[in-house]
């Protein structure tokens, strides 16, 4: 009986947001408004109780200190109570950042906010530094020298020198470079072509998945 | 003339009605397609195929309901061979939903009657760590401890306490990861921490609109195996010898395709007809 409510009511939901596609109406503002609501929602319950629960209070100790019985002791009894040093006792630096972050609401001192912006910029960009580099420059520039002994070969290399000649802008892409640049134009044209295809696709399988609910799973219909 | 002028200002809505009856229409059908199989897909299933009985593999979650059309078919395929293996699972998910995406997977074949008898045990032959906040940090994380990452399991348990983490200290206890992703954090951050910085060996089953992203580093070896899409999970179906929903779905996905790549065609003889119509009175 739970999964007959349930399952209507998400057809119904389901049916309601397909209905856009005729023109927009009621059903299908409400649907997107308690789709975005639920989201929302959903997000914060969620980063709480896997983020700000278990590694900010729990770690630190605060929901022992507001008397939470089945939890450890945390960094602050162990500093305060026992006098030992904690490790966990960086998570406070994480949580006045976090703090500083929201101070952004009140226009007086919003300057603060940046700190921590400053901070998740700073970390990021040194940790991506490295890895995005080895990752996405270093390893594909090394697998295009390849030996120009099979068509896929001449391809690639074909492919990835025109099309770095036409994004290099420093000079008038006229004569044999104008050329290479416009056979680079081509190699993107194919690559947009692709990708669009595969998202298309992947458009064409997510309304199946919903297809499949209505037909399938909600009236029966198909199995 | 008249006939691809009115082509010219088809009212959307009809496509869409073709697109539908092309979708919906195939799922009532019973007829088999052939599915040819892809290089990616078959490196994946080989990387699986090699791993010895009892090895671990890592699978991550990282996706939600919205692309599970296309991804839960291919995360049933992947948890059944590893199952028919013995090959030992460890889940965890950087998307909040992924976890349960993976209990869904796991009742969908937990019902099945060759596992009935036989129903792989949890903590033993599988374990659910959950989700962990951090994006590719956790992945960071895991490099130097995957304990210290996920302390507790999905329900509870002190990860010391579960039999199958134990030993497991980072990426080198573990003998296989598959990503199955559908955005960030996905793919692409697992090769970046895991593959690059950890030397994990990894293969990944991804929506369509990321694969293209991630192909290049099928080509460089930094993935061992890409299963795309639908057609992905279709192919990966047809080596495990198991006709799921993916295999089933490629009827409709095939139709559509030819609905739409009509519609191309004709758009195209309509345009250049009617442009045609005006440079002669233009003329």
């Amino acid at each position: 009986m739970d999964s007959v409510f349930s399952n209507t009511l998400a057809a119904i939901l389901t049916i309601g947001i397909i209905s856009f596609l005729y023109k927009d109406n009621p059903l299908y503002k409400f649907c997107e408004s308690l789709f975005i609501g639920v989201s929302a929602g959903y997000w914060f319950v969620q980063q709480y109780y896997a983020n700000l629960l278990p590694k900010l209070f729990d770690n630190l100790g605060i929901t022992r200190l507001l008397g939470a019985e089945n939890v450890a002791d945390g960094a602050l009894q162990n500093l305060f109570v026992r006098g030992q040093w904690d490790e966990n006792l960086l998570y406070l630096i994480a949580g006045i950042l976090g703090v500083m972050m929201l101070l952004r609401l009140v226009p007086q001192i919003g300057w603060m906010s940046r700190w921590p912006m400053a901070f998740i910029v700073g970390s990021i960009a040194g940790l991506y530094f490295i890895t995005y580099f080895q990752s996405n420059a270093m390893r594909q520039m090394q697998n295009t020298i390849l030996p120009l002994n099979s068509f896929n070969n001449l391809v690639l290399i074909v492919g990835t020198v025109t099309g770095i000649i036409y994004f290099y802008f420093s000079k008038e892409h006229k004569g044999a470079f104008g050329g290479a640049a416009r056979v680079g134009i081509y190699f993107l044209m194919v690559t947009f072509g692709a990708s669009f295809g595969y998202t298309v696709m992947s458009r064409m399988s997510l309304l199946i998945g919903r297809l499949d609910f209505l037909f399938g799973t909600w009236l029966g219909l198909v199995k | 003339m008249e006939f691809f002028e009115k082509l010219m200002s088809i009212d959307r809505r009809v496509i869409f009605l073709f697109v539908g009856a092309a979708l919906i229409v195939p799922l009532f059908l019973d007829i088999e397609q052939k599915i040819e199989i892809t290089p990616e897909v078959q490196t994946l299933y080989d990387a699986f195929m090699e791993l010895p009985p009892g090895s671990k593999v890592l699978m991550t979650f990282d996706y939600d309901p919205p692309s599970a059309p296309e991804l839960q078919p291919q995360a049933i395929t992947a948890l059944r061979l590893c199952f028919d293996r013995n090959l030992k699972v460890i889940i965890i998910g950087l998307w909040p939903m992924g976890p349960m995406q993976a209990n869904l997977a796991l009742e969908t074949i937990f019902i099945e009657k060759k596992y009935l008898d036989r129903e792989p045990i949890y903590g033993v032959d599988y374990v659910n760590l959950g989700y962990s906040p951090g994006n590719e940090l956790v992945i960071q994380r895991m490099g130097s401890s995957i304990p210290s990452t996920f302390p507790r399991d999905f329900r509870g348990t002190p990860i010391e306490e579960i039999p199958l983490m134990q030993g497991i200290v980072n990426f080198s206890n573990l003998d296989f990861i598959l990503n199955l992703s559908a955005g960030y954090p996905g793919t692409v951050e697992w090769v970046q921490f895991a593959v690059d910085r950890f030397h994990a060996t990894m293969g990944a089953c991804n929506t369509a609109v990321q694969a293209p992203l991630v192909y290049p580093y099928v080509h460089t070896g930094q993935l061992t195996g890409l299963s795309g899409g639908m057609k992905g999970a279709a192919e990966f179906e047809v080596l495990t010898g198991f006709t799921g929903k993916g295999t089933k779905f490629m009827l409709s996905q095939s139709f559509a395709h030819i609905i739409v790549v009509l519609f191309i065609i004709i758009g195209n003889i309509a345009y250049f007809v009617t442009r045609g119509r005006e440079k002669e009175k233009i003329g």
